[in-house]
């Protein structure tokens, strides 16, 4: 190649680059998920907050009786699972906003499997409390 | 990843002082952007005293006096010079909108004229836009439908459905909305950016369109749609007063409406 000469990289047209790959087709749900699960947490975030304060002084017998309750691990869990999928969902646009490239596939994954596993730990958190109340101990 | 720092070949420098001609009493300063692709240089910033009694009260009547009486040498585009061309489109006073219709008066201090953000420069005020104007082939703004037209003339439209392409078809694509977008600054070449996207929603919103579906399947995508993150500065911008973020936000709820 001559060195005088400027290599051009890319000579494909503009609209080739502008329709790119077409439409992914998931930008809907996407975006319907994250507005429905921020919905959900103000209700489920509000309930937590106000169970937080009635159980303020309680000692950690009385903290596992209270999360061993039906209700009160649903609620528990729906909050914990809401929290991380709405950051799983919010964390990716983050993602896609500043990590270009090679980058972005392994962030994409790193940012699903990550708020994957830490769901998955206080949902059995939650097992372990009812587990526990259940019986007796 | 983000880049955090210009990179070394766009750092700003300091350019040329054109002082005000003597006797001048009304002098104002602008500072200008220039650059240019043949000396291998990077941009500087040019100031141009200048005597405001001298020409029109719009901001592109001053550049138009640099070009004739100061600096031919200076690049910028122009046309109609009454905001309908959307040819002068730049960053005045740190907000995208047309010289021609920024007044010079509306301006404390410095006039600081730079060129539409985050866009590769032809030269000085002059940015490239053929990405933009791809993207907005690429969304098919043209009528599409199957039906024969009626032999005899027109596609009929009520009052009422021809009501609701107010407030787009005035677009001029000036691109004063996308190049004030941080999400397209981040993600240009795969976000479409307002502009586009208003233009996208013109036609979904035409009666006379038969595509509708179609038009709402190619925008379904986490980036061509959906990167818009309601920031705004679009409507903020707009110098023709649109709203392109509430014609985005039409998209999301018409695509939200067929799904769920």
């Amino acid at each position: 190649m001559n060195a005088s000469v400027p290599h051009i990289e890319v000579m494909r047209s503009q609209l080739g680059r502008a329709r790119g790959l077409g439409a992914g087709h998931s930008g809907t749900s996407h975006w319907w998920a994250e507005r429905v699960s921020a919905a959900s947490l103000l209700p489920l975030s509000t309930w937590f907050v106000v169970q937080m304060f009635r159980l303020g002084g309680a000692d950690h017998a009385e903290v596992v009786k209270w999360g061993g309750k039906p209700v009160n691990a649903t609620m528990l869990a729906a909050l914990i699972i809401t929290t991380f999928y709405h950051a799983q969902v919010g964390l990716q646009v983050i993602v896609d906003d500043y990590v270009h490239g090679k980058a972005h596939l392994p962030t994409r994954l790193l940012v699903k499997i990550g708020t994957s596993l830490m769901g998955l730990l206080g949902v059995f958190a939650v097992i372990k409390l009812v587990v526990r109340s259940g019986s007796g101990k | 990843m983000v880049e955090l720092r210009l990179p070394r070949n766009s750092t700003v420098g300091k350019g040329k002082t054109f002082p005000a001609p003597a006797g001048a009493k009304n002098v104002k300063t602008f500072k200008v952007y220039r650059w240019s692709p043949d000396d291998g240089k990077n941009p500087v910033i040019d100031s141009y005293e200048l005597d405001l009694d001298t020409f029109g009260p719009m901001v592109l009547d001053a550049i138009i006096h640099i070009k004739n009486e100061v600096d031919p040498t200076l690049t910028f585009r122009r046309s109609c010079r009454e905001g309908i061309c959307g040819s002068c489109a730049m960053n005045i006073d740190g907000e995208n909108t047309l010289a021609c219709l920024k007044p010079i008066k509306s301006i404390e201090g410095d006039v600081r004229i730079y060129p539409l953000p985050h866009m590769p420069i032809v030269k000085d005020l002059v940015s490239n836009l053929d990405g933009a104007y791809a993207q907005l082939r690429s969304i098919q703004p043209w009528m599409q439908a199957d039906s024969a037209p009626p032999p005899d003339g027109e596609r009929r439209q009520s009052i009422e459905e021809r009501a609701k392409l107010d407030g787009m078809w005035e677009c001029i694509l000036c691109f004063c909305c996308t190049t004030s977008c941080p999400s397209y600054w981040w993600n240009g070449d795969k976000y479409l950016g307002p502009a586009v996207l208003l233009a996208a929603y013109r036609w979904i919103a035409d009666s006379r369109d038969e595509h509708t579906g179609e038009r709402l399947d190619s925008l379904d995508d986490t980036f061509k749609l959906y990167a818009c993150r309601t920031i705004m500065n679009c409507t903020q911008t707009c110098p023709k007063g649109l709203n392109p973020a509430k014609a985005i936000g039409r998209i999301k709820e018409l695509q939200i409406e067929r799904k769920i």
